[in-house]
């Protein structure tokens, strides 16, 4: 089983040790439509959970990813710049925004898991 | 499924657009498809390799008799007088300071003017023309009647199979046509600067036509969202984003769309709201004017976004902005002050507090594909 865990926001992140990796659901990118420009944090950023942490344009319109965990960006997937259309094809894999070292991985426990998340988008419904 | 919402109106094809998957969307008072299953990136891109079928039933179809050309004169800075049988021609609605009421489609149809509006000012326009056309023109307002748009490089091959006579029509004309035994009143225009149609059809016609046309191999639906960004590409204007009430046509850089006939020196000069104010711009310019704009780099520059000088002054604004998919970037217009309005000049656009480098750039941004003969 996947340890995803996911925002209400429609970020996941998943967790190796103390790195987190940050991405945005199948859902978000399905609701985005066609992805055309990727903007991520650079390594060395300071991000706080909730906070504003990389944008993301579509076709339609622009917005803002927030992080759902606190820490210091490690890296940003900079190949999203030449293959923005990539979140679409693969949000949960290659699609991925930054890896991030969690400073409050107690974080953690307050986000959804896959069946929590689940529940959560058919709530919205 | 959600049904529509009570005060919103649908067009005769909604039942047809929830069946292709469309994601419906409120647009100008009517829940029209914003895209199909396929996306936004890929039904632009098939529309300009093959054709691409829209429903714009949301806009205004009106028919005018009488002494209609030389009533239109009196509100549209343009020459309808003139305008010969099955001709057709882009024209404004001006207000008395000369900006735009509405763009919209005039075509002489032999015993008729056959007029199209935009959906957001259909019911000001209709009102407009009512008041102002005068007892010797009858009035008729077409919402017994949906208009499906066909185009795209393949739209003439695909109506040729069904109607012959459409596909010999050039652009900027117009004939009633039998297409598939529906009687059509079919102009050979668009809004995506392709090659195609424009095709009037009964309502109750409209879905039987649509599914004859998506059944040809060339054909796929499109919807709003890629819409916009061919006409972007294609440097049209949208009206109540690039032009208003608050621009003039010369301002709007739609001087072209004046014919010389109605200008000062023309042979019917004026008499329609705000030609003073024109001639006045025509003889001494204008102070800014709408160009087209290309981000340096990737990220879309969109509407609203404040165009900046080097020194960090503003001179002026985004009015459309997206990523164009044909380009394979972004690109957007809007209105710069005139010393800045030369295609090649390097100005900034204020995207997220950050400037982005772009370049007033010629329009439109692809090349235009109409069919002349």
């Amino acid at each position: 089983m996947s340890n995803r865990k996911y925002s209400k926001d429609h970020e996941w992140v998943t967790v190796e040790g103390d790195t987190g990796t940050v991405g945005i659901s199948d859902h978000a990118q399905e609701q985005l439509g066609d992805v055309v420009y990727v903007e991520v944090p650079e390594a060395g950023a300071t991000l706080e959970q909730g906070g504003q942490a990389a944008t993301i344009e579509s076709v339609k319109a622009a917005s803002e990813i927030y992080s759902p965990v606190s820490g210091e960006v490690i890296e940003g997937n900079v190949a999203l710049a030449d293959e923005p259309g990539t979140v679409n094809s693969d949000p949960h894999g290659a699609g991925w925004f930054y890896k991030i070292k969690l400073t409050k991985p107690a974080e953690l426990d307050g986000l959804m898991d896959e069946d929590a998340y689940k529940a959560y988008l058919e709530s919205l419904d | 499924m959600t049904a529509p919402e009570a005060d919103t109106k649908t067009t005769p094809l909604n039942a047809l657009h929830r069946e292709l998957g469309g994601r419906m969307v409120p647009f100008a008072g009517y829940e029209m498809p914003v895209q199909f299953p396929a996306g936004i990136l890929k039904e632009h891109i098939h529309t300009r390799e093959a054709a691409g079928l829209f429903d714009v039933s949301h806009m205004g179809q009106v028919r005018l008799r009488g002494a209609a050309a030389q009533a239109m004169e009196r509100l549209a800075p343009v020459d309808v007088v003139d305008l010969e049988p099955g001709k057709q021609r882009y024209a404004l609605f001006t207000n008395d300071s000369g900006g735009i009421l509405d763009d919209l489609m005039i075509t002489n149809a032999g015993d008729h003017l056959f007029v199209v509006v935009n959906a957001g000012c259909k019911a000001q326009d209709i009102a407009h023309m009512r008041a102002h056309l005068g007892d010797e023109v009858t009035l008729e307002v077409l919402d017994d009647r949906a208009l499906l748009a066909l185009q795209g490089p393949q739209a003439a091959a695909v109506l040729a199979r069904l109607a012959p006579a459409a596909a010999k029509l050039l652009f900027m004309t117009g004939a009633a046509i039998e297409i598939d035994g529906v009687p059509c009143f079919v102009t050979r225009s668009g809004y995506t600067g392709e090659d195609g149609f424009e095709i009037s059809v009964p309502a109750d016609r409209a879905v039987s036509l649509a599914k004859r046309l998506l059944a040809e191999p060339e054909v796929a639906p499109i919807g709003l969202g890629a819409r916009d960004s061919l006409r972007l590409e294609a440097g049209l204007c949208l009206y109540g984003h690039d032009i208003d009430t608050t621009t003039t046509p010369l301002e709007a850089s739609l001087a072209w769309a004046l014919t010389k006939t109605r200008r000062a020196d023309g042979a019917r000069p004026g008499g329609y709201p705000g030609a003073e104010v024109l001639f006045e711009q025509f003889a001494n310019g204008v102070t800014r004017r709408r160009v087209g704009l290309r981000p340096d780099g990737r990220a879309p520059v969109r509407e609203s976004a404040e165009l900046v000088e080097s020194t960090g002054r503003r001179i002026g604004q985004v009015t459309s902005g997206g990523f164009g998919p044909t380009v394979g970037g972004p690109v957007a217009m809007g209105y710069v002050e005139k010393e800045h309005a030369k295609p090649g000049t390097a100005v900034r656009a204020m995207v997220r507090g950050k400037p982005l480098a772009v370049t007033v750039t010629k329009m439109p941004f692809v090349e235009q594909r109409y069919y002349r003969g």
